[in-house]
């Protein structure tokens, strides 16, 4: 597929989201395992704590000291209070831990409450990793459409907010690194359904109007296959007459009636997805790329998973 | 997290229909995907039919889900009502009167510091303070504590017999839970106190000396007094707040209130609609009802349909050569041509049954554990189209309603 814009995987920093049950999670694993694959040097963050990103490397939880999850892909989980000591253990090089220890844990505390600095504290992080080159590409399993722009707007906003002083510096910086689309994108996932590809338009709007990242592409996820090609349907529409379904159930000495029952469900399903994924391409920028990775129906964990969903979006990006 | 932890009560003993008929505050959570949202708009829709009175359906998703689903155009803080027409087109005549809001953060705050500042001069300075127009405009964890301010103020208001509560996915419903009591401890917080000390005397002691000191060089003395000032215009509306939130706090664990869990059978919302009931649990809310949404039909686990698909996928060659005078043959088609046709569809009939086969049985395994807890459980199959109206709403609250 030619593309139009940055080559997806030569960016150095990507915040995956869409909508809950999407599959975002599945799908940022995937761009990590074939950024890695293709000799990229790779870590995958997850920010919801679910410890659930793991599970599609079949391995343990991730903590906030990456681990190796398979050749050149590192996987850790955000965690904004160690985010914080390791701040000011690199900014304030305060020599007492033991000074760090109540100050973090207060400060954690004014972060549950207050809002904006876990936000912070998450993007300086991941910001930090990029700026530092401590590898090629990070991806990011970023939280769900509705507060994924609170996320990325963070730095901008505290920027605006904070006029002098460490921090300005610092969000500077940051900021420099969001707006940048050779660095910084944005990949929404979202499935051929009502709410997930309104969604997507809506957040489609919001990433371009209220921050200043750019949109790296829209993954389509849970694609269903086209159950008949042409005239088949016509063939299948014959096939459930009653007259019909009765000899080929005798035929086969099975009920075949649920069968096709079921087919019937699969076309519809299929049906109603297919005018989502238009609606979706009619109304997204022209200039945004569509890829589609298709439903699993054996597993949609797990290693075995990731790598299909892998192979599926380098097909699609042409690799 | 071990299923086993939480207490087998008996299965299935009531309808969703009694249960939302005793409550007040309907509170419907689970994961993103689910059809939570959904499902809050068609419990809504049915109780405004069936149970009458008002019924308020509130969403706090900042996503405008609830909107499309309702065929609202605009929808805001201000409870708008569903017009009856829309339900007669729907072919119901409703006794009571289904209204619908959804939670505007900014306004809400300004509302909550409208009511409680002491005077005009805090009320003006605080909504004029930059540091609260970012916290309230941008950010968005003030959502959870405001939405739960507003189903308070909304509840004891007595406008509506019933608020069925649409929340965030759930890792955010949990903080949505725990909002008003972070809220009230952290204005009796000592950090608190810390904070606005030295600007409100010159004094500062010697144990917050190096809080300062870090605390200038990372965030600027301005930033610094900026959140000070913020917080002592805030520490003025104190006892409100406090007494606001735990007020907030003691209506969700109320009987009067209950949770309805929504799911479906995919595994990653049910592992976290198992963490959900357990937090619930935990916190010793009240876990009414389970909702399992988009459930494969039974048939796919019938044994002998499975047995046809087989056949039909293996022997489709054989079965399509017997059938094939039994179909109309396409105009200018080769026999061998309409009889391989004919073969590739029995094929791929077969094969499509046995993928979703695959799912609908790992499917069944992941409901046994979540059916353990809830006294009701209710089920929502697949519909043919997406549910995006009234009609839609309704036909699927008639599944789960009885």
């Amino acid at each position: 597929m030619a593309r139009r814009g940055v080559e997806l995987l030569d960016r150095r920093l990507l915040f995956v989201t869409g909508k809950g049950g999407v599959g975002k999670t599945s799908v940022a694993a995937a761009i990590g395992l074939l950024a890695a694959n293709r000799g990229k040097r790779t870590l995958v963050c997850e920010i919801d704590a679910k410890g659930n990103l793991a599970d599609f490397f079949e391995e343990s939880a991730n903590t906030f000291e990456p681990s190796e999850l398979s050749p050149g892909l590192f996987g850790m989980a955000m965690d904004t209070e160690e985010s914080l000591k390791e701040y000011l253990k690199l900014q304030l090089r305060i020599p007492l831990l033991a000074r760090i220890g109540p100050l973090a844990r207060s400060l954690d505390f004014v972060a549950t409450a207050a809002p904006g600095v876990k936000e912070i504290l998450t993007v300086g992080k991941l910001c930090y990793e990029v700026r530092e080159r401590n590898y090629d590409l990070v991806v990011v399993d970023a939280p769900a459409t509705g507060h994924v722009v609170g996320q990325l707007m963070a730095p901008q906003a505290i920027n605006e907010m904070v006029k002098v002083g460490r921090i300005q510096d610092q969000t500077r910086w940051m900021v420099d690194l969001l707006s940048d689309p050779r660095v910084t994108g944005t990949v929404i996932v979202c499935t051929p359904e009502e709410m997930p590809v309104t969604e997507t338009l809506e957040l489609v709007g919001r990433i371009r109007s209220e921050t200043r990242v750019d949109l790296a592409g829209i993954v389509v996820n849970k694609v269903l296959p086209e159950l008949f090609g042409r005239g088949e349907e016509e063939i299948f529409t014959q096939m459930r007459t009653p007259a019909i379904a009765a000899k080929l159930s005798k035929y086969a000495g099975a009920p075949a009636e649920s069968v096709l029952e079921a087919a019937q469900l699969a076309v519809t399903l299929r049906r109603t997805r297919a005018g989502h994924i238009s609606r979706l391409r009619a109304e997204i920028p022209s200039d945004l790329d569509l890829l589609y990775v298709p439903y699993l129906f054996t597993k949609t964990h797990g290693v075995r998973a990731t790598r299909s969903v892998a192979d599926a979006l380098g097909a699609e990006l042409g690799y | 997290m071990t299923p086993g932890k939480r207490q087998s009560r008996s299965k299935a003993v009531g309808t969703l229909e009694q249960l939302v008929a005793a409550k007040e505050i309907v509170i419907v959570c689970g994961s993103g995907g689910v059809g939570k949202t959904t499902t809050a708009a068609a419990m809504g829709a049915m109780a405004a039919t069936h149970l009458g009175g008002k019924v308020l359906v509130l969403t706090v998703d900042p996503a405008r889900r609830l909107a499309n689903a309702l065929g609202l155009e605009e929808f805001g803080n201000i409870e708008k009502r569903v017009p009856d027409e829309l339900f007669r087109a729907s072919g119901v005549e409703p006794l009571g009167e289904l209204w619908a809001a959804m939670l505007d953060t900014k306004e809400s705050w300004d509302d909550l510091i409208k009511t409680h500042a002491p005077d005009q001069q805090t009320r003006d300075e605080i909504l004029s303070n930059p540091l609260y127009q970012n916290i309230t405009g941008k950010f968005g964890q003030s959502h959870d504590y405001i939405a739960m301010e507003r189903l308070y103020e909304i509840h004891s208001s007595g406008r509506y017999d019933l608020i069925i509560v649409d929340t965030p996915p759930t890792r955010n419903a949990i903080d949505f839970l725990e909002a008003p009591e972070r809220m009230a401890e952290f204005f009796s917080s000592r950090l608190l106190r810390w904070l606005i000390t030295p600007y409100r005397s010159r004094f500062v002691n010697a144990a917050s000396k190096p809080f300062y000191s870090i605390a200038d060089r990372i965030l600027g003395s301005q930033f610094l007094e900026d959140i000070a000032r913020f917080f002592i215009l805030f520490q003025t509306m104190y006892d409100g707040f406090v007494e606001r939130a735990q007020a907030v706090t003691r209506t969700l664990s109320d009987r009067r209130t209950t949770f309805v869990v929504v799911s479906t059978l995919e595994e990653v919302p049910v592992r976290e609609a198992e963490f959900f009931i357990d937090a619930l649990d935990g916190r010793g809310f009240n876990l009414g009802a389970l909702v399992l949404n988009k459930v494969l039909p039974q048939y796919f686990l019938d044994p002998s349909a499975n047995d046809a698909a087989m056949v039909l996928v293996r022997d489709a060659d054989q079965l399509a050569d017997r059938l094939a005078d039994n179909f109309a043959i396409a105009e200018g088609a080769e026999l061998s041509d309409h009889r391989a046709r004919i073969s590739r569809v029995l094929h791929d009939v077969g094969e499509s049954f046995l993928n979703y086969r695959v799912v609908a049985t790992r499917e069944a395994e992941q409901r046994k554990d979540l059916e353990a807890t809830p006294d009701v459980v209710a089920n929502a199959p697949y519909f043919e189209t997406d549910i995006f109206d009234l009609a839609g709403l309704l036909s699927m609250g008639g599944q789960i309603w009885r």
